[in-house]
């Protein structure tokens, strides 16, 4: 392999890497963005996903298990917000974080009852596990295209929601200023538990388009999370496309120091790298200090 | 599903509850006692749930047909969910509180090694299920293990690469204790054995994709095959991922691969894996006058009709462990720690899942070269491999 086709094949497999981190932090951005709460049982809507979808696939055509799961862990999500969180309107921020903590656990150890302790993972989309694409020089398996069409696809969706529909304005409004938001007549309440069902599902989606490569298991989940977290960081919380480049970012990161150093630092090289950004910019790479944010509205 | 469930339950409740029973154990009546640490749940939860399963399923059996020496035998099995922290806890529980005459388990290495040195404080008999050189060597007088040694793997697949014209291997390895413990073997081991190792790399046990370091191992130039020392999923992702980045050399993995379900979830990538294992994976190629044969069908058949699911060999070293233990408390007709300890130590020809075990004060692994077979993975099944 010559060394263009090399750092290609680094690259993709950062992008791949970096495309499932950037669907978690969206998740937490969208949840943050309208509620100021942190879900940190992001990585479990992953997992639901991936496990529903393979329990589905047992019985109907792989699409339809996939759709099925979606929709499912949405309304776990929407059920989520609307049995806790709306239940808690006058507790800290803080304490909704640590009930987020406390829905990560249960949903994990039920998932454990409900299915078990191995492994599963959904077949391939195109191809089989031994399948793979030659592309300029650098090969990849079939599915990791489906997990960067899926996730551009979600993204440019969400973007368009988020800017274009009625829904989607009434939800930003409401993570800008509630109360003004409250005052023409949205109701808050209800877009908070649409940000919950839409986060659930677009974890729930990468759940089931990463489970041919990545496997699921009820334990994926956290380490899917504190990635994801890592990323909405490095972006900028509140921001679903600062997302997307903070979870590249890291993931390429990943990749670079693999290819430079020995694996075992690869964690170390991008949570330096995280460090430092905040050192220089605390608010992320694309978030605007809260400040400023709240002179802009 | 439901023991998982069920010992969950039972090893939190059992803190707390049986903490208030005294313990009348030490005494030379009612049931003798014996712990079990087995990480249940967890990532290593493929080698501790069909070591529970193995272990309830004998202790039953062996009730059933009167004990040992008159006496009926309760197993306590505490789930350390592959944590080595909760491992020591339960371990000190088992030991001061429980007062069980022997420990089997823990599954892991890393968890293992975290409790040897408690258990030859307090003079208790451990038999490990799991694979690391490092617990019996340096030898403790209460240590013991059932699964083959982790060097005598690395020969076989050292032997096995020499003899297909292999010299120059990629290494890759777990950070958690079997892979730690795995790399060192095969470092050390490739030296005296004349292997070159061009990249030796280590992931991380919950990595979900390895292309990047399989890039790596790809950009070096002369890597004639790859060797694997892990326990985790990975196993079954760096095949898949090696094959998509058409990386196509021999892979060879570890004894850990020894779990059809791992073949399963490789898929094709699957096809030609070659691996050291014991022979309850392939007992039905066995010639019928082989001394394991019949233990290991009767193993096979009972683990597959009572639980509906493949038997791994990962259940067969509890098997072997319970083994062990029961000999050598009939043999010392006692249950004080010494003289079991004794007993056990000059065991000799006991014939049990991995192998025939003998130990003796030097070796508290008790089986040679002989109880491993190079195995590999044809149309999704384990094979004998035959070069």
């Amino acid at each position: 392999m010559g060394t263009g086709d090399l750092a290609l094949q680094y690259l993709l497999s950062g992008i791949t890497k970096g495309s499932i981190y950037a669907v978690v932090a969206i998740g937490f951005n969208l949840i943050y963005s309208a509620t100021g709460v942190l879900n940190l049982a992001q990585g479990e809507f992953i997992m639901l996903g991936g496990m529903v979808a393979v329990t589905l696939a047992h019985y109907v055509p792989l699409p339809v298990a996939v759709a099925g799961a979606v929709l499912v862990v949405t309304l776990v999500g929407c059920l989520l917000e609307w049995s806790l969180f709306r239940r808690l309107p006058n507790h800290s921020v803080l304490h909704l974080i640590i009930v987020t903590i406390g829905v990560s656990i249960v949903i994990q150890e039920a998932s454990l009852h409900i299915w078990d302790e191995k492994v599963r993972s959904l077949p391939y989309f195109t191809g089989n596990e031994v399948s793979s694409i030659h592309l300029l020089g650098a090969a990849i398996s079939p599915q990791v295209l489906w997990v960067l069409g899926t996730i551009t696809v979600a993204v440019v969706a969400l973007h368009g929601f988020l800017k274009y529909t009625l829904t989607g304005r009434a939800m930003r409004a409401c993570s800008a200023n509630p109360e003004a938001a409250m005052l023409a007549g949205i109701n808050i309440r209800n877009m908070r538990t649409l940000s919950f069902g839409l986060s659930a599902g677009l974890g729930a989606l990468a759940g089931c388009v990463i489970s041919p490569i990545t496997m699921t298991h009820y334990e994926m989940g956290a380490p899917l999370a504190i990635k994801g977290f890592a990323a909405a960081i490095l972006g900028g919380l509140g921001n679903p496309m600062g997302a997307v480049a903070g979870g590249l970012l890291v993931g390429v990161l990943e990749a670079v120091s693999v290819s430079r150093m020995p694996a075992a630092y690869n964690d170390v090289a991008a949570f330096v790298v995280l460090l430092l950004v905040l050192f220089v910019r605390p608010h992320g790479i694309f978030g605007l200090p809260s400040g400023q944010a709240v002179r802009e509205h | 599903m439901k023991p998982n469930a069920i010992s969950l339950l039972f090893s939190l409740l059992g803190s707390s509850l049986l903490m208030v029973v005294p313990s009348a154990t030490a005494a030379n009546s009612g049931p003798i006692k014996i712990g079990a640490l087995f990480s249940i749940t967890g990532p290593a939860s493929f080698l501790g749930a069909p070591e529970d399963k193995t272990a309830r399923m004998f202790i039953e059996k062996l009730n059933a047909s009167g004990g040992i020496n008159g006496r009926k035998v309760q197993l306590v099995v505490k789930d350390t969910g592959g944590s080595p922290e909760k491992a020591v806890s339960f371990a000190r529980q088992l030991i001061e509180e429980e007062r069980v005459c022997a420990i089997i388990g823990p599954s892991t290495s890393g968890e293992t090694m975290q409790i040897k040195g408690l258990c030859e404080e307090n003079k208790t008999v451990l038999v490990s299920c799991a694979a690391a050189e490092v617990i019996v060597n340096p030898v403790a007088k209460y240590v013991f293990k059932s699964p083959q040694k982790d060097s005598q793997a690395v020969l076989w697949i050292f032997k096995t690469a020499k003899a297909k014209g292999i010299t120059r291997l990629a290494l890759l390895s777990s950070n958690d204790g079997f892979g730690a413990a795995g790399k060192k073997q095969l470092e050390d081991l490739a030296k005296e054995e004349g292997m070159e190792v061009v990249v030796s790399e280590v992931y991380d046990k919950q990595a979900t994709d390895l292309t990047d370091i399989l890039t790596k191992v790809k950009s070096r130039p002369g890597v004639q095959g790859v060797v694997n020392w892990s326990i985790v999923p990975a196993q079954s992702i760096l095949a898949k991922n090696m094959r998509q980045i058409g990386l196509n050399v021999p892979l060879f993995q570890s004894h850990g691969f020894g779990n059809l379900r791992y073949v399963q979830q490789a898929g094709a990538a699957a096809e030609g894996i070659i691996f050291p294992a014991g022979r309850l994976l392939v007992v039905d190629e066995l010639p019928e006058n082989h001394p394991q044969k019949a233990l290991l069908a009767a193993y096979k058949k009972e683990y597959e009709s009572r639980y509906k699911e493949d038997a791994s060999t990962f259940g067969g070293h509890a098997y072997d462990a319970i083994l062990i233990i029961t000999e050598a408390l009939k043999k010392a007709a006692s249950t004080e720690p010494e003289k079991v300890r004794e007993a056990l130590e000059n065991l000799k020809g006991v014939v049990g899942t991995a192998g025939v075990f003998s130990f003796s004060p030097t070796d508290h692994t008790g089986l040679d070269m002989d109880a491993f077979e190079m195995l590999t993975v044809k149309d999704g099944k384990f094979t004998i491999y035959k070069p």
